[in-house]
């Protein structure tokens, strides 16, 4: 017969052991499974942290109608969209691996501390077991890190900065969108092409991570065929009129403006060139040239007739199959179901995370698992089609999607507001794709997949 | 010198929108006595009424085109503006790029109306408060107005473009004996220059040779010895109120097409005006009006590479930094008078 003596002092020990056990973070704790948030009833939850209110609150908006799209999809309802045309087979419009797939939704703000809140709330809180979304670098790598740290897979939304897949890797996260050295490589040739070799460029750049990568990034291939970079001068992200930086511009030697900026700045600072005449200026005996390395339809819409003739790239566009034919077979399939439901063509936000969606799905359904390392297995060096993109790698050395560049230039003349660019060219996968050791990616590793739990 | 001149431009553009600001700011605190940080969303709200009136005249019919087809394969839409059918193609299309300059009629009276409602509704009952519940609530106001707006409009910048007549540039350094192309300045922005001139001389006209100026002034002075006169100074000090709400407000639909109107367009102005009202001297009509100029001309300087080369981060402090020295030799600004905000 044992005897249960209860002391004062044994009392406050078991309870204060039992109050941090309580406290740690739900992924902390032990789970039979062996993983984090592992989905036991007939249901999967999956997390979608998209900015909902701030400065990228439309292109957040987009995102989120491309989310609920992909998980209609994933369980058998609408038209299947992208599933119709993804060369892989494994999901059958029942779910994943026969779990109805729900959703919760956060609101990244585009503030890295306000993403990772939500993120942990969802991953705490929701059971989400992937986490998807966003529409900035630096709340991409923010979420990505606590991804990592909590066990969970992070598929990227709209992130463009190299570190995302280069100093800030991680083995949990994975990029569909392209980067900074993609587009530098698949503008560079484009813009000697079109406007000589003989030039000189004049950068502003954001005064962030995204702006440096991309300058860096444009400095260096345009620098390789020829270009001079006269000038790079960083302006404040919180900077609307930039009528101080655009003015020295015109007489500073250079011909070309390269306006490394995204967004509210993309908007205005071309608008700002646009007003200062340096579309109709000449220099150095040639016609004044304005370029914008990241193009973004929803931005586009704000810059109005301001971006006719202006040369940038992009991860995707909507006309890429009709205009470019079957090797993107899947856009038309995308965009019909998206049109159908919400009544425009979608964004390339829209697009890569609609994407993400379908790729994490399939994952688990080819691994038989939703445990984080079998998807990481899965994913990385995948191959494949038909999502819009044309063949289409996930490497393995830093989870980056290697996949053809889209190279667009303002319209002249738009019939209306969702048909703001002309696709000029469609630079081959093998032009954009670098080494995993390259420079402007170095300094990261993906270290180990975690499982949490 | 060439660099020199383009910049006293921009200092001087970009002044006019902070003494716009700084104006209304100040005549709110010199009347009222409030420290409106609400004022910002006035200017976002200004900049709206452009961008609505700009959408109502651009309201649409709407036919199918059966030989072109639409993204989906459905017939073409096309719409024509309600202003081309009743008015014919050139009067409508004219009536529609002037759409910013006719705003500001649009604007008047719907300033006028959100600055009376704003005061009534919510403002009047913190006057006997102390300035920190003031600044709290009126910021608080600033952010539903904000949100309000996002709502409607999206958080994407909506472009206004000014009439084609002022779209372009003017080359201003053939008129200073510059070779030609050398110093090129848009319209638009030379046109803004000249409205803020106008408005803040129509502002400090009404207030000094009006008897309602006068009756004003006198409340600013000294508010209690006017009420003891019989005149009833809190009616007009109302009308003032909505008087820098419209001063605010028609500041917001001139500058619509200098920077594409966006929610958050009220908070970047905000906070650099309200150093400019304290640099002025809080209070001080023309204090807020010089210090908007000279505060616009050196953020214009500091923007330019060999300074930033010279002093990294230079452009982003400079009217902070002046500021600070300002007020640390000058504690009441650069024209603020004894006794305001010092009891």
């Amino acid at each position: 017969m044992s005897r249960f003596n209860l002391t004062r002092r044994g009392l406050i020990k078991t309870s204060a052991g039992a109050a941090a056990g309580l406290s740690l973070p739900t992924y902390l704790r032990a789970q039979d499974s062996g993983f984090t948030n592992a989905p036991t009833g007939d249901t999967v939850t999956l997390g979608f942290n998209v900015p909902q209110s701030g400065p990228y609150a439309d292109e957040g908006a987009d995102e989120l109608r491309a989310f609920e799209l992909a998980v209609e999809h994933l369980n058998g309802e609408g038209d299947g969209g992208m599933l119709q045309t993804f060369s892989s087979q494994a999901l059958e419009g029942t779910g994943i691996l026969g779990k109805r797939v729900e959703f919760v939704t956060g609101d990244t703000q585009t503030k890295s501390d306000a993403a990772r809140a939500s993120a942990r709330s969802m991953i705490e809180k929701d059971g989400a077991i992937m986490v998807s979304g966003g529409s900035s670098s630096g709340v991409a790598v923010a979420v990505q890190a606590l991804c990592q740290e909590a066990g969970i897979i992070f598929m990227a939304g709209l992130t463009h900065s190299n570190d995302t897949t280069g100093k800030d890797r991680k083995a949990n996260g994975f990029r569909h969108f392209f980067n900074s050295y993609m587009s530098g490589a698949a503008l560079a040739p484009i813009l000697i092409d079109q406007y000589g070799a003989d030039r000189k460029a004049y950068h502003l750049t954001a005064d962030y991570n995204w702006g440096y990568t991309t300058e860096e990034a444009m400095v260096s291939s345009t620098e390789a065929l020829g270009w001079e970079t006269v000038n790079s001068v960083k302006t404040p992200l919180t900077q609307t009129d930039f009528s101080s930086y655009i003015a020295p511009v015109l007489n500073s030697g250079a011909d070309v403006l390269v306006l490394n900026h995204y967004g509210g700045n993309m908007v205005n600072s071309l608008t700002n060139a646009v007003q200062f005449g340096l579309r109709e200026a000449e220099a150095n005996g040639k016609q004044f040239e304005i370029v914008v390395p990241l193009y973004s339809e929803l931005m586009a819409r704000g810059a109005g007739e301001n971006i006719a003739g202006i040369l940038g790239s992009q991860n995707w566009d909507w006309k890429l199959e009709n205009q470019l034919g079957e090797r993107y077979i899947g856009t038309n399939a995308f965009v019909q179901s998206f049109g159908e439901k919400y009544g425009f063509p979608p964004s390339q936000a829209a697009h890569t995370c609609y994407v993400q969606t379908l790729l994490y799905a399939d994952a688990v359904a080819r691994a038989g698992s939703f445990q984080p390392c079998a998807v990481v297995e899965a994913l990385e060096g995948f191959e494949f089609d038909g999502l819009g993109n044309g063949p289409t790698l996930y490497r393995a050395e830093d989870h980056q999607c290697f996949k053809d560049v889209v190279v667009v230039r303002g319209k002249e003349n738009p019939e209306n507001e969702f048909d703001l660019v002309e696709i000029v060219e469609v630079t081959p996968t093998d032009q954009v794709t670098y080494e995993p050791d390259h420079p402007q990616f170095a300094g990261g590793s993906l270290g180990s997949c975690n499982n949490g739990a | 010198m060439d660099q020199v001149i383009v910049q006293i431009l921009n200092g001087l553009d970009k002044g006019s929108a902070y003494a716009l600001i700084a104006l209304g700011l100040t005549l709110i605190f010199g009347t009222l006595g409030v420290v409106n940080f609400a004022h910002g969303a006035l200017f976002m709200i200004g900049a709206f009424c452009a961008v609505t009136l700009q959408r109502i005249l651009t309201l649409s019919s709407v036919t199918e085109d059966p030989t072109r087809t639409d993204f989906l394969g459905n017939p073409m839409k096309i719409e024509t503006p309600y202003v081309e059918s009743w008015f014919g193609e050139a009067i409508g299309a004219g009536i529609i790029d002037w759409s910013v300059p006719l705003a500001i009629f649009f604007a008047i009276p719907i300033m006028m109306l959100v600055g009376y409602l704003m005061e009534h509704g919510l403002i009047r009952h913190f006057y006997k408060r102390p300035h920190a519940d003031q600044i709290l609530v009126t910021f608080g106001l600033a952010i539903v107005l904000q949100e309000i707006v996002k709502y409607f409009y999206g958080a994407n910048p909506i472009q206004t473009p000014a009439p084609d007549a002022f779209t372009g540039s003017f080359d201003f350094g053939v008129l200073l004996g510059f070779d030609p192309l050398t110093i090129m300045y848009p319209y638009w922005r030379l046109v803004y220059f000249a409205f803020a001139a106008l408005v803040i001389g129509a502002v400090f006209a009404f207030l000094q040779f009006t008897t309602f100026g006068m009756v004003v002034r006198a409340g600013m002075a000294d508010r209690e010895t006017v009420g003891l006169l019989g005149i009833d100074i809190d009616k007009r000090f109302t009308l003032m109120f909505a008087l820098a709400a419209c001063v605010a407000g028609v500041a917001g639909v001139m500058y619509a097409p200098i920077v594409a109107p966006n929610y958050h367009m009220g908070m970047d102005f905000l906070v650099l005006s309200f150093v400019v009202v304290v640099v002025g001297g809080m209070g001080s009509l023309p204090g807020a009006v010089f210090a908007g100029f000279l505060l616009g001309i050196l953020e214009s300087f500091a923007s330019m590479p060999f300074m930033v080369d010279a002093i990294p981060g230079i452009n982003q402090i400079i009217i902070y930094l002046v500021a600070i020295i300002i007020l640390l030799t000058r504690p009441r600004g650069l024209m603020g008078r004894k006794g305001v905000m010092e009891e």
